[in-house]
């Protein structure tokens, strides 16, 4: 099993250290060829307009619609969730989603990043809480019907599932451990 | 599901935010139309000043802090971060930019220092900080005063690459040569270094500084920003290097371009095409006034 990981901006490494600890290939996707190699893609936190416009130049942005549609399983954290989201609040005028989960989302819905936290978020699918770090992230402001929620923060939904889609509007790969990596390569594998 | 208690500019979240930056570029700009160019152009964040380096160097004076209202018109514009610098020692002016909700705070040597001996205590902000650095020692000094980022100095204003190289080399060099040492050897490496040994001791372990490591001062070019990414830069600062060439716009969009695919020469080769004239730029040894001996 080859895992990608969307490396055109922001917290792939941090990703690809998670996935290599639990002992994956993981392959760094910043041109079509390498997005042939891989099975399921984690699309990082970082910047969701520069991920956008490196898409296009990349010219990632259609093969990576055509693999999403066939199927392929992903995991969107904050910016990576933004991307896979129907609609973008605050976004850029120009800015394109690949509309994997029928969510609205409100980019830095949370405010600056003075107003970032870290919390502990208790989940449905961890027997103890996980610990979340939230950065300059985006709220998920409506929930479509087949968007299953693993775990709310203050009420908003903050970790999201939908077939074989997995989302977080936090950062699981700054935790110090890989229980929701594991959730997503469990999905992969099933 | 349980009202959770959320903890706000703790160390893991004011470097999370680092993270996120990284493979990205941060662009100077000194209006709201820069900063449009900018985020339009990819930058995932601008940092908001009122001259740029280069024009800092050829007006003289004193530089300071910039107006209040000047980085509101940038925010006001913005999606991504805004940063914006403070005097090496002003912890005033950091608590200024602090309460206009800036995402970042340069305490830069740019600016006029305004403490000869120190710098901000920066653990006492939920703000994050970058701090410049010109080898290791001068690094882990500031990350020891609770900077979240360190960017190598280089010579801002100048449009000359080799000083970024330089410092960019000392640091990742020591670092490398600081995985060999013994750990008898660590002791004397925190002296020659003047920084703390928790710090010598944890990079002799992980080999790399616990907070990203950015580039800065004097980049140019598609290949400036390439060369620094494949040093070993986590990302780039690019300041007078974009908005004094002949033509910012496409020059930043294929900086962005060769900063995500540093290593990949015929995609560099490709955006460093009819961009037009880079800045003029000022040679090393034509320097008066150098900002990289600023800071201590």
């Amino acid at each position: 099993m080859k895992i990608g990981v969307l490396a055109l901006q922001g917290a792939f490494r941090a990703h690809a250290d998670k996935l290599v600890e639990l002992g994956v290939d993981v392959i760094e996707v910043r041109r079509p060829p390498h997005l042939d190699e891989v099975d399921a893609l984690v699309m990082p936190g970082g910047e969701s307009t520069t991920m956008s416009m490196l898409l296009e130049s990349s010219e990632l942005f259609d093969p990576l619609a055509v693999r999403i549609d066939e199927g392929m399983a992903v995991f969107g954290t904050c910016a990576g969730l933004i991307l896979l989201s129907t609609n973008i609040e605050d976004g850029r005028p120009d800015q394109r989603s690949f509309g994997r989960f029928d969510i609205a989302v409100q980019r830095n819905g949370y405010g600056r990043q003075i107003e970032s936290f870290e919390t502990e978020l208790e989940t449905t699918v961890t027997d103890e809480p996980v610990h979340a770090v939230f950065i300059r992230a985006p709220r998920i402001v409506r929930l479509g019907d087949d968007v299953e929620v693993l775990a709310e923060s203050r009420g908003d939904a903050v970790l999201v599932r939908s077939g074989n889609a997995l989302g977080a509007s936090f950062h699981p790969e700054l935790a110090t451990d890989a229980r929701i990596h594991r959730l997503f390569l469990d999905s992969v594998a099933s | 599901m349980n009202e959770q208690s959320q903890s706000t500019g703790t160390p893991l979240v004011k470097r999370g935010l680092a993270e996120m930056l990284k493979g990205g570029v941060i662009m100077d700009v000194v209006n709201p139309e820069q900063a449009k160019i900018a985020e339009d152009a990819g930058a995932v964040a601008v940092m908001a000043l009122e001259r740029v380096p280069a024009d800092i160097r050829v007006d003289g004076g004193v530089a300071r802090m910039s107006d209040p209202e000047m980085i509101e018109g940038i925010q006001e514009i913005c999606t991504i971060p805004v940063m914006a610098k403070a005097r090496i020692g002003h912890f005033v002016e950091a608590q200024i930019l602090e309460s206009l909700g800036v995402d970042y705070v340069d305490e830069s040597e740019v600016l006029t220092p305004a403490d000869e001996t120190h710098h901000i205590d920066k653990w006492a902000f939920k703000v994050p900080f970058v701090c410049g650095a010109t080898n290791l020692g001068e690094a882990l000094r500031r990350i020891s005063e609770g900077a979240c980022m360190i960017r190598s100095k280089g010579e801002a204003g100048t449009g000359d690459v080799v000083q970024a190289v330089r410092h960019l080399r000392t640091i990742n060099g020591d670092i490398r040569k600081l995985t060999q040492a013994d750990s008898a050897e660590l002791f004397e490496w925190a002296k020659q270094l003047r920084a703390p040994l928790p710090l010598v001791q944890e990079i002799a372990e992980t080999g790399k500084l616990p907070v990203p490591l950015f580039c800065a001062g004097g980049l140019a070019t598609p290949a400036d920003a390439a060369l620094a990414m494949q040093l070993g830069a986590d990302a780039v600062f690019v300041g007078s290097g974009i908005f004094k060439s002949a033509d910012p716009a496409p020059r930043a969009r294929a900086i962005v371009e060769a900063t995500t695919n540093y290593n990949d020469p015929a995609i560099l080769a490709k955006v460093s095409r009819g961009l037009g004239a880079p800045m003029t730029g000022i040679g090393m040894d034509e320097l008066d006034v150098k900002f990289e001996d600023r800071g201590w």
